[in-house]
């Protein structure tokens, strides 16, 4: 008797067990995917924030050097002060921070530590401020990308010199500036202004955030009209057909049809036979509107669908045609979730980049975009060609674009959620 | 040209709709007597002529003029009869940046120059020409529609029956994708097999298509091509890849999801779903910068570690930062199946004395069991499909590999390798990456569809 009582709570206790164990199994597995949302963010941020800020270079540029009297420069044109060669004197200007230095190789040295643009940064002072320049002024000259990552503590100082890109004579300089406080932060305006460079220290995602908003724009203009013209079709007028259901099928299949896809089709068909510019945001949106029309027209099918019947019936009832009931009132009471759903695609969109390097919106762009039929890069590909670079200063710019990115994806969705809260009504 | 010509006729639009609707007023005061339809609806049908018609003049001028003009130029070129055609288009590119200020070249100088003058005296007249055809056809179909206006005309029953086939057009836009990718990958694909036997494309088991340097397919050994064009190697890399990615997401998604539905209070699960979908609005090129930057080199330091030889473009990398990508399509649908089982289900077990585990175990999975398949189903399609975490993280060369820390190449990668940057449109190189789009295709959509009826066919109904 007492044996089969034994029994029975032992095997009570492994059921409990099991179920405890279980328990911790689910817990671990929500844990786990939650985590890794953690360590995405916090990978992306840490490595990213620094990007935002520059090191600058404090020089003082004796301009009586370049010119008898500084208020002459009041006179000339930005054209003279272009054709002003300035190379020699502002070499000469930084070598006035180490007047001791004689070796023409520290000489070089000293220079690299300063990005490859130093001259015309100093013209750009010049233009900007020629009306009071003053016989020597204080300039701040952007670094290059060794001493940026250095100064921010990004790139180990103890390596052996042969392995480092930074020379330990820059560093003596770079310490010596350092303590004579001429080595500043600043914030990095021109990361967000300029186009791509070769040289990560004036690289910036200012074309790409323009690329992607004439992308998103093509994309807005196309497939919102688009899309929910076609949903209206749809869900009010189309009969029950096999015209009908093909046509659903479809949305329901290019739903799922791989991104890498629609961009094979905007090469072959949209690039080959239509001959559009390559590289351009128009033809990145017609790609991109194509891949997001699905999205919205299930969002707009689904919220004309939640209309009741009793406004299509009060509206019909008073003498309104099928038309001017599904437009003036069915219509009116969908939008927030049309627009939720179109957000929601405008998101997908910005956001993808397989397509978009098939039509060739991976070209190097120096300049910033004028229209979308200039060639552009977008933010999601901007990622994909500097992760693909080997300099480190890369790695925080692409970290630092990735939570613009991210940034305008979170910024998005939540207006699609306000959107939803603010407009939508319950019946 | 372009913008300024489009608001003009937009301008025009807006103005005869003003205008119809006046001349509508205007007819019903003066004469007492009702008209067919609303004011405005004759206003919409005066804009509606004076908008569409110059719209699709406009289209077609665009879509036929740079053939046109390219004929044109180039004229004197074809009489003499030397040119091939891939010269010609040369020449035209030539011709062009000339007139644009670009001198590359200086032979032919008198022809060019001609040539020259032509293109700008063309471009000139074609522009004048667009004006005035695409407003005056505008303008004079106002006139017409204006005048057109009396008490017999019904404009509502025109305007709806216009907006009717405009949304129609719309929805026909899904087919039109449809077919425009078929048609895209076939074509190209057709071309590919006449030069690649369909047998040496789906067995062979080398893959080299950077091999391919020879222009003309004529220079090319058959057997050469065949040995160029073996997808085995990348259907094994991604199908390790994707097997990977489910090894890590069908346990941590499926478990969350029996968390969500069963175990979680409602406060945990208002806050946890949420953050855990965040996974999937994620970018992937993020996905793919974490792989190749955080995940690969932390996988080798620990392969390392213990020993192993890990490629630094490692399967394995690729297929777990895929696998977390993937989690939430999988915890969400599963939550959904799952919390969609009726309860009497789960109160009949506990009934019965069952646990909890036992209960989810042996009642709600197999009840849930089709739906739950269904979202591994959608999951490895999408696994099959994702490509920037594999371009970004994973191997490009192909390599027949079964070991995880090799480092191994999947469809979508090569795709994209074979036809980023420059490509020339006639050699089987680039035709191949259209092969390997159909198979993907015909893969996904084989997937969804069985999915689907995999839902379809085996999940109960309660009611």
């Amino acid at each position: 008797m007492t044996d089969r009582i034994e029994q029975r709570i032992n095997s009570l206790n492994k059921r409990l067990n099991s179920e405890k164990r279980f328990r911790i199994y689910c817990i671990g597995a929500m844990s786990f995917a939650l985590a890794w949302v953690l360590i995405l963010f916090l990978n992306i941020f840490s490595s990213g924030y620094s990007a935002f800020y520059r090191t600058v270079i404090q020089v003082d540029v004796p301009f009586l050097n370049l010119i008898e009297d500084t208020t002459q420069f009041s006179e000339m044109s930005s054209e003279d002060i272009n054709n002003l060669s300035m190379y020699s004197f502002s070499k000469k200007a930084i070598y006035g921070l180490f007047p001791d230095i004689e070796e023409k190789k520290d000489k070089k040295m000293l220079i690299r530590l300063f990005s490859i643009e130093f001259e015309q940064e100093i013209r750009e002072f010049l233009k900007s401020n020629k009306s009071n320049i003053n016989e020597t002024e204080t300039i701040y000259l952007t670094a290059s990308d060794d001493v940026d990552q250095v100064n921010k503590g990004n790139y180990p100082r103890d390596l052996d010199e042969d392995k480092r890109r930074i020379k330990d004579i820059q560093l003596l300089f770079f310490d010596d500036l350092v303590d004579r406080g001429l080595v500043s932060y600043e914030f990095n305006l021109p990361f967000l202004m300029r186009g791509d460079s070769r040289e990560p220290e004036l690289a910036g995602v200012g074309g790409s955030i323009v690329g992607s908003l004439f992308t998103i724009l093509v994309v807005l203009i196309l497939s919102f009209p688009i899309g929910i013209f076609a949903a209206i079709y749809l869900e009010e007028f189309a009969s029950k057909n096999r015209v009908t259901d093909f046509i659903e099928i479809n949305i329901n299949n290019l739903a799922a049809v791989p991104s890498i896809v629609f961009g094979l089709l905007g090469l072959g068909i949209i690039l080959n036979t239509f001959g559009l510019p390559r590289s351009t945001p128009l033809v990145g949106g017609i790609v991109l509107s194509l891949m997001t029309l699905p999205t919205i027209i299930i969002a707009t099918r689904a919220s004309l669908r939640a209309v009741p019947p009793s406004i299509r019936e009060g509206a019909l009832a008073v003498g309104a045609t099928k038309m001017q009931a599904v437009m003036h009132h069915v219509v009116p009471v969908a939008m927030p979730g049309a627009l939720t759903g179109t957000i929601i695609g405008l998101a997908q969109a910005l956001g993808e980049t397989a397509p978009l390097l098939l039509i060739g919106m991976v070209a190097f762009v120096v300049d910033v975009p004028q229209t979308p039929l200039d060639a552009s890069a977008s933010l999601p590909v901007q990622v994909y060609l500097w992760s693909e670079s080997a300099e480190r200063g890369y790695v925080e710019k692409t970290s630092a674009t990735i939570m613009m990115l991210l940034g305008f994806l979170i910024l998005m969705n939540l207006a699609a959620v306000l959107i939803r809260r603010k407009f939508e009504t319950k019946w | 040209m372009g913008f300024i010509l489009i608001s003009l006729i937009i301008l025009i639009g807006i103005t005869s709709y003003f205008l119809g609707n006046f001349r509508a007023k205007n007819l019903r005061t003066s004469n007492q007597k009702n008209l067919k339809s609303l004011s405005h609806y004759y206003g919409y049908y005066v804009a509606l002529w004076a908008v569409v018609p110059a719209l699709l003049i406009l289209l077609m001028i665009t879509s036929f003029k740079s053939f046109f003009i390219e004929q044109y130029v180039l004229s004197d070129f074809i009489a003499l009869g030397s040119y091939t055609e891939t010269e010609l288009s040369l020449l035209f590119t030539q011709i062009e940046n000339t007139a644009l200020g670009i001198k590359l070249f200086d032979e032919n100088t008198i022809l060019i120059d001609g040539a020259v003058n032509k293109l700008n005296y063309i471009n000139k007249t074609i522009e004048n020409l667009t004006y005035v055809t695409v407003l005056g056809f505008s303008g004079l179909l106002v006139l017409y529609s204006v005048f057109n206006i009396n008490h017999k005309l019904n404009s509502r029953k025109i305007v709806e029956k216009f907006l009717l086939v405009l949304y129609f057009t719309c929805s026909l836009v899904a087919i039109m994708t449809t077919v425009g990718i078929i048609f895209s990958l076939l074509y190209e694909t057709l071309r590919f097999f006449s030069q690649v036997p369909i047998t040496d494309f789906l067995f062979g088991l080398n893959w080299s298509p950077q091999r391919v340097f020879v222009r003309e397919a004529g220079d090319l050994d058959t057997r050469d091509l065949a040995n160029a064009f073996g997808a085995v190697p990348l259907f094994a890399g991604t199908f390790l890849i994707a097997l990977i990615a489910m090894c890590v997401s069908v346990p941590v998604g499926l478990l969350t999801a029996i968390y969500m539905s069963e175990y979680a209070s409602p406060k945990v699960r208002d806050w946890a779903k949420p953050i855990i979908e965040i996974l999937a609005g994620i970018p992937t090129v993020v996905y793919g910068f974490f792989a190749a930057l955080t995940v690969a080199p932390l996988v080798r330091d620990i392969g390392q570690g213990a020993g192993l030889t890990v490629s630094s473009e490692s399967a394995l990398a690729a297929g777990f930062v895929m696998g977390i990508m993937i989690i939430p399509f999988i915890s969400s649908l599963s939550d959904d199946v799952i919390k969609s089982v009726p309860q009497s289900l789960r109160e009949g077990s506990y009934a019965m004395g069952a646990t909890k585990r036992e209960t989810i175990v042996k009642v709600l999975l197999p009840a849930a069991l089709p739906g739950i398949v269904g979202s591994f189903l959608l999951a490895v399609s999408r696994a099959i499909g994702e490509t920037m975490i594999v371009v970004m993280a994973a191997g490009l060369n192909a390599k027949l590999t079964a070991n995880p820390l090799d480092a191994a190449t999947t469809i979508t990668t090569q795709i994209v390798v074979i036809l980023i940057g420059d490509q020339e449109f006639d050699s089987p190189k680039t035709q191949s990456a259209f092969a390997l789009g159909l198979t993907l295709f015909v893969v996904t959509l084989a997937l969804n569809f069985i999915a689907l009826q995999v839902v379809k066919k085996y999940t109960e109904r309660y009611d």
